[in-house]
């Protein structure tokens, strides 16, 4: 466990949590990313200014925080082109498919303690882990 | 206006919690997922802070009628476990499983200029709309998620 990092991951997950407690008392929306985003393809006119300012600061934040001298943490991503795109289409799928990803169902569906959230938690926690465990020592990529 | 702003800052806060936690670097989710190898439990904990923050927000959320900037709470309806919230569930476990991308840090990092990052969020967005697709084809509304 040499890369664990337990005190950024606890300050990171705080500023998580702040995230969806702001959005939701404020405008009484669920901080689901999948959603946020994937309903852009069916916008309504009251519905689409929120969306697109929570998106933006979502973009801009890690440069905000690199000009006020944080330290980014490096992007590395292995995986062939094919791969990596075959990858987003199953994630951007499934999440609207499955009505949520890690931030809707695995963060704010687990804190209102939704039955069905937990489930969906549960269930792409364990294919996220067989695919990594299948790539990693099956196949060895 | 002030709804937008707000929105804004949520937005702000949430990637920031995703830097902070390195969790925009794929890289580090893999080593989550990858139980069996060098396990790197970081995410357990990111959501062990989270879930009680947003938890107590919803709290609060309780004795209001409304939130500060809008007219309602948007909960959402559905309480039924189905096979579509199962199979979406899955396909979304087995994509981030492949690249240790969900959509929160994929779109966080779009401007920290690794190509990867652009394809992936690119096909994402190409993913989402065909969903989309299929929901106005079978005649039914988006759900929020």
């Amino acid at each position: 466990m040499e890369n664990f990092t337990p005190v950024s991951a606890a300050i990171g997950g705080v500023m998580i949590g702040l995230s969806a407690a702001l959005l939701w008392l404020a405008n009484g929306r669920i901080a689901g990313i999948s959603g946020i985003v994937g309903s852009l393809w069916t916008p309504r006119a009251n519905d689409i200014a929120w969306r697109i300012a929570f998106i933006g600061g979502l973009i801009v934040a890690p440069v905000l925080y690199r000009m006020l001298g944080g330290a980014l943490p490096k992007i590395t991503i292995d995986a062939p082109w094919a791969i990596v795109v075959a990858a987003g289409l199953l994630v951007g799928f499934g999440t609207r498919l499955g009505s949520g990803c890690t931030s809707g169902h695995g963060v704010c569906g687990m804190a209102r303690l939704s039955r069905r959230s937990l489930t969906a938690t549960a269930i792409f926690m364990a294919a996220g882990i067989a695919t990594r465990f299948a790539l990693r020592h099956l196949v060895g990529v | 206006m002030i709804a937008a702003i707000a929105a804004l800052g949520a937005g702000l806060l949430f990637g920031l919690g995703l830097t902070v936690s390195q969790m925009i670097n794929p890289a580090k989710v893999l080593g989550f997922l990858d139980v069996l190898g060098d396990w790197d439990p970081s995410l357990v904990l990111v959501m062990a802070t989270a879930i009680p923050v947003a938890a107590l927000g919803y709290a609060f959320g309780r004795h209001r009628r409304a939130p500060l900037c809008g007219t309602a709470f948007m909960m959402p309806a559905q309480t039924d476990i189905d096979r579509r919230l199962i199979f979406g569930a899955v396909l979304f476990g087995v994509g981030w499983g492949t690249v240790g991308y969900c959509p929160g840090p994929a779109v966080s990092a779009l401007l920290l200029g690794n190509p990867g990052t652009v394809l992936f969020v690119a096909a994402m967005l190409a993913g989402m709309g065909i969903h989309s697709g299929f929901q106005s084809v079978l005649g039914r509304q988006p759900r929020p998620a």
